[in-house]
């Protein structure tokens, strides 16, 4: 990796000079705790859309479609491509407009509206810990990115200081620029950034991506390049269509439709027409990503593997020996994703990973980073770095902003302190923006003592499995049947939970280590991969919570149906003004759709 | 929300990519800064494409402000009357 010229530093300054006085400049809008969370619900939709769209696009999802663009190939558009658009579509659909209605703050101020105080404080919790462990995460990762690359070494003096110090000040200057982003501005800020990143991410990667299939060969290049580099040509006909498009579905359902760090954007929009339309727009821009995300690691995986060479020649006489010096990492990796080691502070250093039969482990994560040096020039390579540092910042910020409300919503203002006042709450979101900041921070910090951490994309498909699907259960069936009750989602969200605990508890994928692979319990079932493992455990837990919420509501008594109103998806209010106001999203939606399963045929 | 996003948005990406652009036209008799690039000069082509995108954005952005500030003149001039 060459170092950053001094043009690739101006472009990062610029990107963040004008997020950060975005900030600054929202800054006097903002009187109390309701401008703070939830940017006084003013925002036009097209701008909840983008930065709904930006806020599923952190640096987890961002590094996590190239991983499995290079670990899974074609396959991997549908699952993210369709897989999401689905439920997105469905979110937006039906479920926005029970969440705009409710007028609840958050999703578990919905739940507490719908069922009852404890049924949202357990998802809160939930809430809580899944968003921490994921800007810890994003950070983790993001760090060891950027030690791998070089990026900060000529700022940190990287000589002085050692690899773990760069480590730990790679994650802790994303970390200040969070800070002082969602603490300026809260979520309206949060949601300028997003916008902003978006951008910067699409003029940052798509010339990569362009220069990248030249470089292949073009489309059928790229094809061709994948089958020789996964060995055997699988020819993924409709049939690996429709189980990776199931398998996204299972998995993220519960994400796309429950998490708060997105549906705090439509929530911010001025009206529920807008706030519908968020999540179309969103489902909208992510058909396009595979193109843009998921092409650059079936390029990674598909060029030719660095090896040590020497080249010998002889210029007048003299006779000189060129020794191109590949590390042992890169070496044994595929393409330009190299194998995994067990340090992250220094990726070429540390001992190469296996599996149980002996063959190197890829670091799948490397994929996208490691094409940024392969083929894109000074100046363009500050851009693709900007839009790296972007979705980190702005990943993080959506998340921050979104434990800020649930935190100050949900716990402080209903349990720790009752009765707050607003200035008493906006004071709160600010003191936990900065612990939740810190906490993550040096959580990611501490992950560098862990040994053989799981690959990125095993991390994601866990918590989709674990905390997302769970949830999901309890938003359907409170938003979608009037008989369920409070005590059943109570109890239903506990036997989702422990469901899941239990199936990843007592499964391990075949050649994984116990630990946080799985297995901590006792193993009982060997699945093939972790994929596997955990759609099961995400059927598990939904199934298990659909049962239970099903039969403890049948035995308690549900509520009255006048207090449901505006709760319930069949008990919304309409306007009766515009009878066919639905009509346009509904022709919107379609075409969405319609586009979503051509790109997934083209990646066939 | 006073200010229409759009502003600072096209404004920073036509700065990008003015800066792009110009280090894409400096550099242009120095094909071996481009090798990894095969040769094409990147950054001239995507600062074009950068900083058009930009003023476009700009463009679009000064409308909405220019209705952001009729809005706000407009509920100003209500609560005016409303105090009389």
């Amino acid at each position: 990796m060459p170092n950053l010229a001094a043009i690739d530093w101006m472009i990062v300054l610029i990107y963040f000079f004008f997020a950060i006085s975005v900030a600054i400049s929202l800054r006097q809008f903002i009187a109390g705790a309701g401008d703070f969370l939830l940017a006084g619900r003013a925002l036009p939709a097209w701008l909840c859309g983008l930065a709904f769209a930006a806020a599923s696009l952190g640096s987890l999802e961002l590094l996590g479609m190239g991983a499995a663009g290079a670990r899974y190939g074609f396959a991997s558009a549908s699952f993210f491509g369709l897989g999401s658009v689905v439920p997105l579509l469905f979110a937006g659909w039906f479920m926005m407009p029970v969440y705009y209605s409710s007028n609840a703050r958050s999703a578990p101020g919905y739940l507490g509206l719908r069922f009852d105080g404890k049924t949202r404080a357990l998802n809160a919790v939930l809430f809580l810990a899944v968003s921490i462990l994921y800007a810890a995460l994003s950070f983790y990762e993001m760090a060891r990115i950027f030690a791998a690359l070089g990026v900060f070494n000529v700022i940190f003096h990287a000589q002085t200081i050692g690899s773990q110090g760069v480590f730990i000040l790679s994650v802790a200057l994303p970390a200040a620029i969070v800070l002082v982003v969602v603490l300026l501005g809260g979520l309206g800020a949060t949601m300028y950034a997003q916008v902003m990143q978006f951008f910067i991410l699409v003029a940052g990667f798509l010339p990569m991506v362009l220069l990248g299939l030249k470089q292949v060969g073009g489309w059928s290049g790229l094809k061709s390049s994948f089958a020789y580099a996964a060995g055997h040509a699988p020819a993924p006909g409709l049939g690996t269509l429709a189980i990776a498009t199931g398998v996204g579905i299972v998995l993220t359902a519960g994400f796309w439709c429950t998490d708060f760090s997105l549906l705090q954007t439509a929530l911010a929009a001025e009206n529920a027409a807008a706030a519908r339309r968020a999540p179309l727009i969103a489902a909208g821009v992510r058909v396009l990503l595979p193109f843009l995300l998921i092409v650059p690691g079936i390029v990674a995986i598909g060029l030719p593997t660095p090896h040590t060479s020497m080249v010998v020649r002889t210029d007048n006489g003299a006779i000189y020996h060129e020794i191109d010096v590949v590390p042992h990492p890169a070496e044994l990796g595929q393409g330009v994703v190299p194998a995994r080691t067990s340090s992250a502070a220094d990726p070429m250093g540390g001992n190469i990973l296996s599996d149980a039969h002996g063959h190197p482990l890829l670091d799948y994560a490397m994929a996208t980073p490691n094409l940024l040096p392969y083929n894109l020039p000074t100046g363009l390579i500050g851009l693709a770095i900007t839009a790296l540092l972007a979705c980190l910042t702005g990943g993080v910020a959506a998340r921050i902003a979104a434990v800020n409300t649930i935190f100050t919503c949900d716990l402080y203002e209903t349990h720790l302190r009752k009765g707050s006042g607003e200035k008493d709450d906006l004071g709160m979101a600010r003191w936990t923006c900065v612990a939740a900041v810190i906490l993550s921070a040096g959580l990611a910090c501490a992950a560098l003592r862990v040994p053989n951490m799981p690959g990125l994309l095993e991390l994601l498909a866990l918590a989709f499995a674990v905390f997302y699907a769970p949830m999901l259960a309890t938003f359907l069936l409170g938003m979608f049947w009037k008989r369920a009750t409070g005590h059943g989602a109570f109890a239903g969200l506990i036997a989702g939970f422990a469901a899941a605990l239990a199936h990843y508890g007592l499964t391990l994928p075949a050649n994984a280590v116990r630990g946080i692979a799985g297995g901590w319990i006792v193993v009982l079932h060997h699945p093939p991969n972790a994929l596997r493992q955990n759609v099961g455990t995400a059927l598990c837990a939904i199934l298990a919570n659909l049962a239970v919420t099903g039969i403890v509501s049948l035995f308690t008594s549900s509520r009255p149906e006048p207090e449901l109103a505006g709760l319930v998806y069949s008990l919304i209010p309409v306007d009766p003004a515009k009878p066919s106001g639905a009509r346009r999203p509904a022709i919107f939606a379609a075409i969405v759709l319609l586009a979503a399963i051509a790109v997934s045929l083209i990646f066939l | 929300m006073n200010l229409d996003l759009r502003l600072p948005l096209g404004l920073m990406l036509s700065i990008t990519g003015i800066i792009l652009l110009s280090f894409g036209l400096a550099t242009r008799a120095r094909p071996e800064l481009f090798s990894r690039s095969f040769g094409i000069n990147a950054d001239q082509w995507w600062g074009w494409v950068v900083f058009l995108v930009g003023l476009i954005v700009v463009g679009i952005g000064r409308r909405g402000q220019g209705r952001i500030e009729l809005r706000k003149q407009g509920q100003t001039a209500a609560g005016r009357a409303k105090k009389r």
